[in-house]
């Protein structure tokens, strides 16, 4: 049974490989119970290596791991991991292109307490901009399960971008899943609403609503936001008449700005970004909340399309 | 509370009783406003709660009604996570009034979890990811120097944080530079978010760590006022180097159910937890 939870699938998915390749390793930097890091530890103790508060140290030990053939796994929130250790992740990982894996766990505003200095809604832009990484970031546990698989052949370093809480299921169960895949999960032919991680459930509830007003959306999952399918993405952005994007990030740098990079020499319908102002976040007292505070919600979602279908 | 700068040469008792006062009133806060949130920290506000009432209320010296008075005595602290007790004494202190304590965590509230100088007087520099306290402070103390200004330099890490290799960058300046007005202190409560210290990655010998990096070092018990007023207010003048206070603590101290236990990192008190914590911290 896939577990509903985005972080407990994660650290299931990653024991499964650990049993199948004695070469995987898993890092922590004291937050194990919080990335699950720690069911890792439980079954594998000679292969997690507690790393203590020290983030960029871990990706640098990593980094050493990997030149000796292992594939190690490191572990932290997605702000420290991709902000604390970005250097470390850029030059000593990404430049030899390295096979580490980046677990960004808490991402988005899924750490919705702990306020800005917690909260990573600049992480996916730090991550593309780096040569030789790739990044995914799974719409829901059954397609995090999938990207795990795929995690011990890929070539180079990989950023997997984790969100705190229980998602919905959205993605075919029984589909064959491979990095780079972009999967539309729902045709339809006024509007294309491309959306990544937490904000594909949240497409797709724009949808029913703006079906319910006689608007058919195209939902397409973004789940590799790089290496990004160029041609999956002009062909799902074809043939309709307003493209929106929806991710939990900045509006700087995330899906959005990839989208319209894919699209920049194609003829294509007026685009709108749905994601988070250029704004640090704040504490709030649940997810929800603070996700409705910076629009990334169906109703804006729904709202942005009828904007763009000028059908206000 | 403004101190005359004579009286921190001697610890007389009232400052003692007055100091153990406040960390009493510090403690209940901090669980107030943890219960009320839903969230916080509250082993790391409980070990720390006597450290920052003998800095707020027998060693620093500022006013609070002049939060930016260039004269001021600086404080950093670099455990941003134990925001309830540092609010609470920030509070108590006059920096803001003590009801907008309430507002702990509430969406808006200046009252962040982790604690944002654009927000709140008292608060020099806002922290919360571990490890960016210390060079702060060291730019701090080395400010003063340039501009020639008597005032101190503290800062608070929490132990697991030692582990953070700024620290020691950070540290290694310090001693190069001899910044006798900078102090820092260790809230060595041997715990950090998921194990023991020396379990996760070891920090002894500390002491000798730091005397290494060109620092002196005093151990203390860091649940005891006079002891803490001791070494924090005694004058930096004679010393030529800064100075590493290791306070040995217990995580989640003046609560028993919740001392010394990783859980009680990041716990938030039930209800019954929560009454039978007040109580053991009655006058
Ligand atoms: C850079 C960074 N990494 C991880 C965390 C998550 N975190 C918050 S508190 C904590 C443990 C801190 O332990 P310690 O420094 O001993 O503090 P105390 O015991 O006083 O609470 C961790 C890992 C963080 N806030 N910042
Ligand atoms: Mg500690």
């Amino acid at each position: 049974m896939t577990a509903v939870n985005l972080r407990t699938a994660y650290g299931e998915a990653l024991v499964r490989l650990g049993r199948k390749d004695w070469r995987v390793m898993a890092l922590e930097a004291d937050l194990g119970k919080s990335t699950q890091s720690v069911m890792f530890q439980a079954e594998f103790p000679d292969r997690y290596f507690q790393m203590g508060i020290a983030e960029q140290d871990m990706t640098s030990t990593a980094a050493g791991m990997a030149l000796a053939g292992m594939i190690p796994f490191v572990h932290t929130f997605a702000i420290f991991a991709t902000g604390r250790a970005y250097d470390q992740l850029r030059n000593s990982i990404c430049v030899p292109n390295l096979n580490v894996r980046i677990c960004g766990s808490s991402a988005g505003l899924s750490d919705f307490g702990d306020g800005k200095t917690h909260q990573s809604i600049e992480d996916v832009a730090l991550m593309r901009a780096i040569p030789h990484m790739s990044v995914v970031c799974p719409a829901d546990s059954i397609e995090c399960e999938k990207m795990m698989e795929c995690l011990l052949d890929w070539e180079g370093p990989v950023y997997i971008r984790i969100n705190r809480n229980d998602l919905p299921f959205v993605t075919p169960p029984d589909e064959p899943y491979h990095i780079g895949k972009v999967t539309q999960l729902r045709d339809g032919r006024h509007v294309a609403i491309f959306a990544a991680g937490v904000m594909v459930s949240i497409a797709l509830e724009a949808a029913k609503t703006l079906e319910a007003e006689g608007i058919s959306a195209r939902v397409v999952n973004v789940s590799t936001i790089k290496p990004l399918d160029r041609d999956a993405i002009v062909r799902y952005a074809a043939g309709v008449e307003a493209i929106v994007t929806a991710e939990e990030h900045s509006l700087i740098g995330g899906l959005g700005s990839a989208v319209m990079e894919a699209l920049r020499s194609v003829a294509h319908a007026p685009v709108e970004f749905v994601g988070v102002p250029d704004t640090f976040g704040v504490s709030a007292e649940g997810y929800d909340g603070l996700m409705a505070r910076y629009g990334l919600t169906p109703a804006t979602v729904v709202k942005t399309a009828k904007a763009l279908l000028k059908r206000t | 509370m403004k101190l005359e700068p004579a009286e921190r040469m001697t610890v007389s008792e009232t400052t003692v009783a007055r100091v153990r006062e406040r960390a009493r009133l510090i403690r209940r806060s901090a669980l107030e406003m943890i219960v009320k949130a839903g969230n916080g920290h509250p082993g790391g506000d409980m070990s720390s709660a006597d450290i920052l009432a003998a800095l707020y209320f027998g060693v620093l010296r500022f006013d609070p009604k002049k939060p930016l008075d260039p004269g001021r005595d600086r404080f950093v602290m670099s455990k941003g996570h134990c925001s309830g007790a540092f609010y609470s004494a920030l509070a108590m202190a006059g920096f803001f009034p003590e009801a907008d304590l309430a507002s702990y965590m509430k969406p808006l509230s200046k009252l962040n979890a982790h604690p944002c100088s654009a927000y709140l007087p008292g608060v020099e520099t806002s922290t919360g990811p571990l490890g960016h306290g210390m060079p702060v402070a060291v730019g701090m103390a080395i400010a003063a120097q340039i501009d020639n200004a008597p005032y101190r330099v503290f800062v608070l890490t929490g132990d697991g944080e030692q582990q953070e290799g700024s620290n020691w960058e950070a540290g290694m300046t310090a001693g190069h530079r001899k910044l006798s007005n900078l102090t820092l202190i260790i809230d060595r409560n041997r715990l950090q978010q998921g194990a023991r210290t020396e379990d996760t990655v070891g920090l002894e010998p500390l002491a000798d760590k730091w005397r290494a990096f060109g620092w002196d070092v005093e151990e203390i018990d860091g649940h005891d006022h006079a002891q803490l007023l001791r070494v924090l207010a005694a004058p930096a003048t004679p010393r030529h180097k800064p100075l590493c206070v290791i306070a040995n603590t217990t995580k989640g101290r003046g609560v028993s159910f919740m001392c010394d236990q990783a859980k009680w990192h990041h716990g938030v008190p039930d209800a019954a937890q929560f009454a039978t914590a007040m109580k053991e911290l009655e006058a």
